[in-house]
């Protein structure tokens, strides 16, 4: 229990995020490689390849061997996440980023999402049933997505169906949520960050775009990017003189 | 339980590996002072692949970094949280405090705010200046040379601005602003509230060799694998761990103070959780850095019939005057923000620009003030992204809620960056009856007894919600903002965030000269124990309107070169 730092070990690391450093200087952006690199590398790493603790590890791995949803309510969930998002000209489908394994777990993780979907799920049988005598997954698209429209839209629902809009709502949160912290769902919205870089400021044309400026008395406080690697001096009056 | 005694004998305990606990540790081991560091979690550093999760993506957690174990999130450096397994704490008269635990090498410094403010001239002399509690024994001058070290050892941007109460320090340069901060500037000075560059301790420079510079992520939450940001562990105690003086128990659940028949402070017990035996440290000097309420808890449970009251506690002060700050925040949907061109505006691992207090508490219908922190942008993705997206379809003319299909890939790109919110950061009055104590009744899972809490609001802070929502929405009404949601009214207090919420207890062991009306002296020794010393939070005698940490390392580095010294003096 009594721990003396390996010195080795951390320098070592030191480097390797020295390395981060050293591409963001030469202005290269490692975000493509990063990816692939973090799958591979990461199994081997003790955290569960995400920085774990050993009771996290734990209760991650029973999650996994646990299964809550039915083979039959998985593939209602997958028609559901495909209609909320299918592929289109700019990205794939929720099923494509791998939505529907998502909720598998997180109703796991989140017990008090069990409820509400797997009550949703029967409620949208039971419409599906009462409209058309069959199962929703076994509708056809015509069928599926006229039930979908009378839930679909908060604001404009039959009072009678308001139970089975709170459900497509939820549906629609998980499934967005599920594909937008997936490569193809970050890829379509456009976030570029996570990557080691050097900030200097909002890029020129969207000032403009925006009508703002930085004024030039705030920017002289700020940091000049060429000097990111030199040691500051100061006077005794604590200016910053070099 | 027998108790396993061992045989060395040091010069220093340090209780608590975080912002205090780590400074003083490093200053004593760099001194040649023989120091045991305990500290209640395990080990950490975020080098070591298997700590990291800086630069994670967020579907490298199964949960897309929600909450679920750790209370901000998977990627979040923080052990612990708002509730420990085993670790219960209790609240008294139906009032409210919750109490955030951070339980690893570093502490909360770990994916703190890294907001490193000063406090005042003011701050240090609210008694005179309002009448409304005391002042500190000590003043700005006695810390100004501590607060100069600080910032150079440590590293700090920011900016001079010679601001009456906001003293400037030794400044790495600002970044530059954000988009939605430059949105800000202007709305806020429409509104005759001041702005200024953030004061964060995030190296833009190098300050030495051990210590890389900043590559913008945005990630100071998640603790920098380069070091760039401060924690307690990277910057502090674990180059410290270089040299030969330190030892370190990690896993180490301190119990009490041990003393002799004189009353002097031996060491302390402490289980370990590996083995769950009790386990005595024995050393001349004993500094407790705990957290403010676990500094409190563990001189409470340090009785025996020379301290029945508990150690250090014949004023019967030890846990009361606990005061966090206040809190509380709104946000708006800025549609000239919507359909954003894409850029990487990460930034560092926290707001680009603040507003300091700006008025003068003595106009204002409440007492001292608050700061506004400001947030937004075109953050990376994680659970909870996309949730409710389409509702804000409510604000643009002729669109649809709801729905489904490409239409909501559409929305979720044309909304996505365009919200801003600002929070309320204030001064909390520090009152006797808002307290931690032992509760009778319960004890954790190492059998030590646990705190119980009692904390109410006054009308003081309630009123400054009321000024922090009435200023949000005039801010972010100059802004073009749609407000999301319902503004607070009294029914919410104004929004005004439980006890706790902000995170910043300190008060519980409170400095003065007088050893009636305080626990510690100005030196942070106790009163009735002239060999233990606390350096965490406790011996705040006032809040600010600041976060409190760059004070607490201030105040510890400066009561480790009074300790350096008595050392000195003793071996000559
Ligand atoms: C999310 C968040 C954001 C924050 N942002 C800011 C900010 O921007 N600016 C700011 O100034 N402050 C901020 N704070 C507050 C800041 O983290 C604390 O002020 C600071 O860490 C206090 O240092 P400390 O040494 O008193 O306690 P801690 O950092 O909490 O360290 C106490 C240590 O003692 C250990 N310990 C506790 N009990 C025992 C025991 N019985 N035996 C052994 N060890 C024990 C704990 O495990 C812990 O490691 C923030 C806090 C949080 C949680
Ligand atoms: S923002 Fe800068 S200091 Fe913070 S974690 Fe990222 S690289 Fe490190």
């Amino acid at each position: 229990m009594k721990k003396k730092l390996d010195r080795r070990e951390t320098v070592k690391s030191l480097l390797l995020g020295g390395v981060a450093g050293g591409l963001v200087l030469q202005g290269c952006q490692p975000g493509a490689e990063s990816d692939t690199k973090s799958e591979t590398a990461e199994e081997q790493v003790p955290g569960g390849g995400y920085g774990r603790t050993e009771e996290e590890m734990a209760r991650d791995q029973a999650l996994k061997e646990q299964e809550f949803l039915t083979a039959h309510e998985l593939a209602t969930i997958t028609v559901l996440c495909d209609i909320i998002l299918p592929a289109d000209e700019n990205s794939g489908s929720a099923t494509d980023a791998g939505v529907p394994d998502f909720i598998a777990f997180i109703v796991k993780d989140m017990p008090y999402h069990q409820v509400p979907v797997r009550g949703g799920l029967m409620w949208l049988d039971h419409e599906s049933n009462s409209r058309f005598g069959k199962k929703f997954v076994d509708c056809t698209a015509a069928d599926q997505v006229a039930i979908i429209d009378d839930i679909a839209y908060p604001d404009k629902v039959d009072p009678g169906l308001s139970q089975g809009a709170k459900f497509f709502s939820l549906m629609r949160d998980l499934t967005m949520t599920g594909f937008y912290t997936t490569k193809i769902g970050i890829d379509d919205l456009g976030f570029v960050g996570n990557i080691p870089n050097v900030w200097d400021g909002v890029p020129d044309e969207v000032l403009k775009e925006q009508g703002l400026e930085y004024d030039q008395e705030w920017l002289s406080k700020c940091i000049d990017q060429s000097t990111r690697d030199k040691m500051p001096e100061w006077d005794d009056e604590k200016n910053l003189i070099g | 339980m027998q108790i396993k005694e061992q045989s060395t004998q040091y010069d220093v305990c340090i209780v608590g590996s975080g912002a205090g606990g780590g400074m003083a540790a490093n200053k004593l081991a760099e001194a040649g002072l023989k120091v045991a560091l305990l500290e209640a979690g395990p080990f950490f550093d975020p080098a070591k692949p298997e700590y990291q999760t800086q630069l994670k993506w967020p579907w490298e957690s199964p949960r897309r970094g929600a909450g679920s174990t750790r209370a901000f999130g998977d990627f979040d450096a923080a052990y612990g949280g708002w509730e420990i397994e085993g670790e219960p704490y209790t609240r008294k008269n139906g009032t409210e405090f919750d109490w955030f635990r951070s339980r690893m090498l570093g502490g909360r410094t770990n994916h703190w705010g890294r907001i490193s403010l000063r406090f005042g001239p003011l701050d240090f002399r609210r008694g005179d200046y309002d009448g409304r509690g005391d002042n500190w024994p000590i003043s700005y001058d006695d810390v100004a040379p501590y607060y100069d070290k600080v910032d150079k050892m440590l590293g700090v941007f920011g900016s001079k601005e010679n601001l009456p109460n906001e003293p400037d320090g030794y400044f790495l340069p600002p970044p530059k602003p954000r988009l939605h901060e430059l949105h800000y500037i202007k709305a806020a000075r429409k509104a005759n509230v001041p702005v200024i560059p953030s004061r964060l301790s995030i190296l833009t420079r190098p300050i030495n060799k051990q210590r890389g510079v900043c590559f913008y992520c945005r990630q100071c939450s998640r603790a920098c694998r380069v070091y760039a940001d401060f924690s307690s562990s990277t910057c502090l105690v674990i180059p410290a761990l270089e040299g030969n003086n330190i030892d370190l128990y990690t896993n180490a659940m301190v119990r009490e103070v041990t003393t002799d028949e004189n009353g002097k402070a031996t060491g302390v017990s402490y289980i370990n959780k590996e083995d769950l035996q009790e386990y005595q440290v024995k050393a001349k000097t004993v500094i407790l850095a705990a957290s403010a309420c676990a500094t409190a808890r563990i001189l409470l449970n340090s009785k025996n019939t020379r301290h029945s009251n508990g150690l250090g506690n014949s004023s019967g002060l030890v846990g009361k005057y606990l005061h966090d700050s206040t809190g509380a925040s709104r946000s708006g949907f800025v549609p000239a923000l919507m359909n954003r061109k894409r850029y990487n505006e990460d930034g560092v691992g926290g707001m680009h620009v603040y507003t300091p207090w700006w008025l003068d508490s003595k106009k204002q219908d409440f007492a001292r003030g608050y700061h506004i922190e400001v947030w937004g942008g075109m953050g990376m993705p994680s659970y909870g992204t996309g949730f409710g997206v389409s509702e804000m379809n409510r604000f643009v003319r002729d669109a649809t809620v709801g729905g489904y299909g490409s239409k909501l890939k559409e929305d979720a790109r044309r909304f996505y960056g365009a919200v801003v919110g600002m929070s309320g950061r204030g001064e909390c009055l520090a009152r006797e009856d808002n307290y931690c104590e032992i509760d009778p009744n319960v004890v954790d899972k190492y059998g030590i007894p646990v705190l119980r809490f009692h904390y109410t609001w006054s009308d003081d802070e309630v009123k400054q919600a009321k000024h922090m929502q009435d200023t949000f929405e005039e801010i972010l009404t100059n802004m073009g903002a749609e407000l999301l949601g319902n503004k607070p009214g009294p029914e919410s207090q104004y929004g005004l965030a439980a006890p706790g919420r902000i995170i910043h207890e300190v008060g519980t062991t409170r400095m003065g000269s007088d050893p009636k009306k305080s626990v510690t002296n100005s030196k942070q020794q106790l009163h009735d124990v002239d060999n233990v010393y606390v350096v965490d939070g406790g011996p705040f005698v006032s809040q600010a309107d600041k976060n409190p940490t760059w004070t607490i390392l201030a105040l510890s580095w400066r009561t480790s070169d009074i300790i350096i010294d008595n050392f000195k003096k003793m071996n000559i």
